[in-house]
C-alpha cells in the first residue's frame, strides 16, 4: 500500500500532470491533441505525462485511428482517498526518520 | 454517516526503550522525526503538532506511562468539514531481546467523503496540493 502510495504522491504532485488528469476527470475523454492544444507545454511533453498518468493508473488510453483517446480512472486515487491507507504510509516514513533519529542520538 | 477506522504499524528497532521513549517525548527530538510541537509529557496538557505544510493538529496527551505507553488526541479541523479529523494516537513500547518493539495505533473517527471521487470541485485536489510541500522534503 505505501508503495502504491508513492507512485500516486509523486505522479499527482506534478502541478502539469495533474491539470491534465483533471481536465480529463472534468471532461471527460480526449485526444492527445485537444489536450496539448490547451496544455503549456508540447506534444510529446503531453505524451509524456500522460504516459506517466498512465503507468500510476490513472488513465486510460484508447486507440482509433491515427489518434490516441485518454479517460480519467479516478477509481485509481481510491489509496488516496482511503484514510487508513494515508495514514499507513505516513507512520512507516516517520519511523523511518525516526530511526534515523535514534542513529544520531547519544545514549 | 460517521465510522471508526484503524491504523496499526509496528516497528522493531535496534534501541532501547528508554532511548525510544525519550524521542517520542522530548519536543526537540519530536520535532526531528515527527512535527514541530509544544508538547509537554503531562497527562492532560494541551499542544498542538504543526507540519511543514501549514497544518496545525490539536492535540491533548491522554495516556503516559513512561517507557510503555503514550497516547494523545491527534484532532485537524479543517476549512471543508469534510475532511475534519478525530482521532487518537497510541504509541506502545515492548522491551524485546533486540532492543524495543514500538508499535503505533491511529483510531480515527470522521465523516464519510462520498464527495471524494469525481465531480469538478473534488476534495481531492485540494488535498494533493498540499502533498506538493510534502513532497518537497520527503
Amino acid at each position: 500500500m505505501p508503495q502504491a502510495d508513492d507512485i500516486l504522491f509523486r505522479t499527482l504532485a506534478d502541478p502539469t500532470r495533474r491539470a491534465l488528469f483533471e481536465r480529463l476527470c472534468r471532461e471527460g475523454e480526449q485526444t492527445v491533441g485537444a489536450l496539448t492544444a490547451r496544455a503549456k507545454v508540447s506534444q510529446p511533453a503531453v505524451s509524456k505525462h500522460l504516459g506517466l498518468l498512465k503507468e500510476a493508473g490513472l488513465v486510460r488510453d484508447r486507440q482509433e485511428g491515427r489518434q490516441t483517446h485518454y479517460s480519467a480512472q479516478p477509481g485509481a486515487l481510491a489509496p488516496l482517498i482511503d484514510w487508513t491507507g494515508r495514514m499507513t504510509g505516513f507512520w512507516q516514513s516517520r519511523f523511518d526518520k525516526l530511526e534515523d533519529l535514534l542513529r544520531r542520538m547519544d545514549q | 454517516m460517521s465510522d471508526v477506522r484503524t491504523v496499526t504499524v509496528e516497528r522493531q528497532l535496534p534501541f532501547a526503550p528508554a532511548k525510544v521513549w525519550r524521542a517520542l517525548t522530548q519536543p526537540h527530538l519530536m520535532a526531528e522525526w515527527l512535527m514541530q510541537n509544544d508538547f509537554v509529557p503531562a497527562v492532560g496538557h494541551r499542544f498542538q503538532l504543526r507540519g511543514e505544510w501549514g497544518g496545525v493538529l490539536d492535540c491533548e496527551v491522554l495516556v503516559l506511562e513512561p517507557e510503555t505507553v503514550l497516547s494523545y488526541t491527534w484532532n485537524h479541523a479543517h476549512a471543508d468539514a469534510a475532511y475534519n479529523l478525530q482521532s487518537v494516537v497510541t504509541f506502545t513500547l515492548t522491551a524485546t531481546d533486540g532492543g524495543t518493539l514500538l508499535k503505533v495505533e491511529q483510531a480515527g473517527f470522521r465523516p464519510e467523503q462520498k464527495q471524494a471521487f469525481g465531480g469538478a470541485k473534488a476534495g481531492w485536489a485540494q488535498m494533493l496540493g498540499k502533498l506538493d510541500a510534502l513532497l518537497a522534503r520527503e
